[in-house]
């Protein structure tokens, strides 16, 4: 019904090959992006962009970098937080140390600084691979950050380790009002998502795609497996690396080495799985599900207790929070072990066939 | 149709205008509190924030409020993560808009997330014993308090009382500093450098990774070190281990001295016999024999309003530390109140004077029967700290037992290095100092 495609015609390989196929994705995705761009900002309210909206974009983009490397090149890593980590350490360093650097500069900078760093940890995958390369990529993760603590240079000599990142100025204009800083981490994320897309839709995705798959096929293929996995590794550091600095420029103003732990870089692992592992749209939704039910159901318990009339205490509604989302995890995962992405794209078959689906 | 829909309008109207006047009708200062009582410090969050709500009823139960404004709060779990907390403070952040005692997070990563943002709304922070220690020049720091003392001060504070025990010099000897491997750890090291530097001994570092429930290495080399004391900054499992690691290698108990964060009852009830004889730090004593805790436990709990579910945790040390919080903010609540209106609630910017010109002293700790629950306390702009002092306490296998007096640590020493550190981050930040000599 919705997805009627009767009367739309290719009639040119550009037409056929865009990015939104199907004329009903292209106006959904223009009214999304509409909405997010002028509609949240007119009528959200300033808890919605600090606590709900700029986190959730910031986990959107550091799932996605990981979704590039797992989902796509099929490479496991369980070093996420520790690239965004380097990404926020190296915006801050690249800020302090160097007179009148653009800020956007800094990100880009902060962004390949965290690619080098992936790659370099990504160079066991030719030889490893599976649970093995997830053991490889935890070492990243704890010498990344024992390495920023280790070294007071790296936080400017902070007695404590905690860096408190500098003012936002674009292009000459301080960022300081919440919604100023979601149209600017929206904007990134926008960007980097359809950079992302074109990139698994191109000859370099399908590539990674191939060695997912199989790796000595793909050799054989002819896809030089050297090349294709670091450039996988490269491409999900510099996104985490970008997500990194924007979670502490734009997210929380100060961070320190420790809360870029392992439970985070689970935290990644998780939303990708629960949002579909291999698709852009996937690592929205799992960091929808991850970072938003727990809110939710914190702020929805206490009224339904109230509604029942139940003595709960705040600890209590924690408990049963971790219980109800602990539970959920579990539900999604047997009904659809592919993901939220997966549930959506079989909504969307379907809807395509209405009314004789199969 | 038209006209019943009409009077209905009337009526909500009418009801929402009393229920609006019902809540100007009773004054209320709201706390937001951002707390935590799961997570893997859950039962330190417990102890604490039940040890300050008790104290907010019992103002209410006890005197009807502050001049009949009645102390009201809103808890937000934050599981000690900073996300979390963050979280926590953006939700309450619109309620604590018309009235807003001191916020207490009890965790140094939120805290210094919470530093700038705090600022900006006109929220006053309190970090007492933790967050950002710096903010103690409160020319840059307007909103920011780390009451009572700090870490560095803290850490100057037990190199005077060994001193003092090792008959007023410490030339020669040698102490190794043995620290959780983290921010909260490496707080100190300035402070104890520079004693190190004044009183000519010798220092020796040896970070414990986190968590720290193996410390083998660490002891093996303390006793190839053979110091004369071992100061300890331990977190969580951290400090047990320690005690039954320095037991294994024949370290005296009674030349560690730990920060104010190894020595409540957690800590050293696990340890069991190896605990013996240990000492630690702390601002607050521990025990019912303080009158205001065992009036709380009288009035709260008599009157089954008591926050926790296992009292035994009343008049323990982090029990009695929540008191104190509670203590201190009430008081400035009522200190705003004399210069704001008797009988108002506070916004968080008259919260804020109020912090800024505490004086408690020790007559009127005695009047509140919070005699040795905190030291004296005397703020100003220049100084968010206002006293600096700690006692020790030693562990005798049951209970902790204050084996000093109030000791203040070396303030010529150690607020040089706040005010530098400080000035550096209102460079950073682009802030012009405020100045002191101008407030009142």
């Amino acid at each position: 019904m919705l997805y009627r495609e009767a009367g739309q015609f290719k009639t040119t390989y550009a037409a056929d090959q865009q990015i939104f196929p199907i004329r009903q994705d292209r106006i959904a995705v223009i009214a999304l992006l509409a909405v997010a761009f002028v509609g949240v900002p007119l009528f959200a309210s300033e808890y919605w962009f600090s606590a709900i909206l700029i986190p959730f974009l910031i986990f959107a983009l550091a799932a996605l970098g990981l979704n590039v490397l797992t989902g796509y090149a099929g490479q496991l890593s369980l070093g996420s937080a520790a690239f965004m980590a380097v990404g926020a350490y190296a915006a801050y360093n690249f800020q302090l140390r160097i007179e009148g650097i653009p800020i956007m500069l800094s990100f880009i900078l902060a962004g390949l600084t965290a690619a080098g760093v992936g790659v370099l940890f990504g160079l066991p995958s030719l030889r490893i691979k599976g649970f093995y390369l997830a053991v490889a990529t935890l070492a990243a993760q704890f010498f990344i950050v024992w390495c920023l603590t280790k070294f007071p240079w790296l936080s400017n000599n902070s007695s404590s380790g905690v860096i408190s990142t500098q003012k936002l100025i674009v292009f000459g204009y301080e960022l300081d009002r919440p919604v100023e800083k979601y149209l600017l981490v929206l904007s990134i994320v926008v960007l980097m998502a359809f950079a992302a897309k074109n990139m698994v839709r191109s000859s370099t995705g399908r590539a990674w795609m191939a060695v997912r798959d199989m790796d000595v096929a793909a050799s054989v293929i002819g896809i030089r497996l050297m090349p294709t996995k670091l450039l996988a590794f490269a491409v999900s550091s510099f996104y985490c690396g970008v997500a990194g600095a924007m979670y502490a420029f734009c997210y929380l103003g100060s961070v320190e080495p420790d809360g870029f732990s392992l439970d985070m870089s689970f935290k990644i692992l998780f939303m990708i799985i629960i949002g579909g592992v291999g698709s852009i749209m996937g690592s929205f939704l799992g960091a929808a599900f991850i970072l938003l039910l727990p809110i939710f159901l914190d702020i929805a318990l206490p009224y339904c207790a109230d509604l029942f009339g139940l003595p709960f205490s705040s600890a209590t509604v924690s408990h049963i929070q971790i219980l109800v989302f602990g539970g959920l995890i579990m539900f999604f995962l047997i009904v659809e072990p592919h993901g939220l992405a997966r549930l959506w794209q079989i909504a969307k078959e379907k809807l395509r066939l209405w009314p004789f689906p199969h | 149709m038209i006209k019943r829909f009409k009077s209905a309008i009337a009526a909500v109207a009418v009801s929402l205008a009393m229920l609006s006047q019902l809540a100007v009708a009773a004054e209320e200062q709201f706390f937001p509190l951002i707390d935590y009582r799961v997570g893997p410090y859950g039962s330190n969050g417990q102890a604490f924030y039940g040890g300050f709500i008790d104290y907010l009823n019992y103002v209410n139960l006890k005197e009807k409020g502050v001049n009949g404004v009645l102390m009201t709060y809103e808890e937000c779990e934050t599981e000690y993560n900073n996300a979390k907390g963050v979280e926590c403070y953006e939700r309450l952040k619109g309620k604590a808009a018309k009235s807003a005692g001191p916020l207490h997070t009890m965790s140094t990563g939120i805290s210094y997330a919470l530093v700038d943002k705090s600022a900006q709304d006109k929220l006053p922070l309190a970090m007492m014993g933790y967050g950002r220690t710096d903010a103690v020049d409160g020319s840059v720091f307007p909103y920011a308090f780390p009451l009572v003392t700090t870490y560095q001060m803290q850490a100057s504070a037990i190199v005077k009382f060994i001193k003092d025990k090792s008959g007023g010099s410490l030339a020669g000897k040698k102490i190794v500093y043995l620290y959780h491997d983290s921010a909260y750890g490496k707080e100190a090291i300035v402070a104890l450098n520079a004693e190190a530097g004044l009183n000519k001994f010798e220092m020796v570092q040896i970070p414990v990774a986190h968590p720290g429930n193996e410390q083998g290495a660490q002891w093996l080399r303390i006793r190839q070190e053979k110091p004369d004391y071992v100061i300890f900054w331990g977190w969580g499992v951290m400090n047990q281990t320690a005690l039954k690691a320095a037991q294994k290698v024949g370290f005296p108990r009674d030349r560690m001295i730990g920060s104010w964060w190894t020595g409540s009852e957690e800590d050293v009830v696990p340890a069991g016999e190896a605990a013996k004889g240990y000492m630690a730090a702390t601002w607050n004593v521990a025990g019912k024999q303080v009158p205001v805790i065992a009036d709380i436990e009288k009035v709260v709990y008599g009157a089954g309003k008591g926050n926790l579910q296992d009292t035994s945790k009343i008049g323990t040390v982090l029990y009695n530390r929540g008191v104190s919080a509670a203590v201190l903010s009430v008081e400035a609540i009522r200190k705003g109140q004399e210069k704001y209106g008797k009988g108002k609630a506070l916004t968080g910017e008259q919260t804020r004077w109020a912090l800024e010109n505490l004086n408690i002293t020790d007559a009127r700790l005695k009047a509140l029967g919070a005699t040795d629950l905190l030291p004296e306390i005397k703020t100003s702009c220049a100084n968010h700290e206002g006293s600096g002092k700690v006692k020790i306490q030693q562990w005798d296998g049951a209970k902790w037992v204050p084996v000093s007096g109030w000791i203040e640590g070396n303030k010529s020493l150690v607020h040089p290095l706040f005010q530098a550190s400080a000035k550096q981050y209102a460079l950073e930040k682009g802030i012009t100092p405020r100045d002191c000599s101008k407030e009142k």
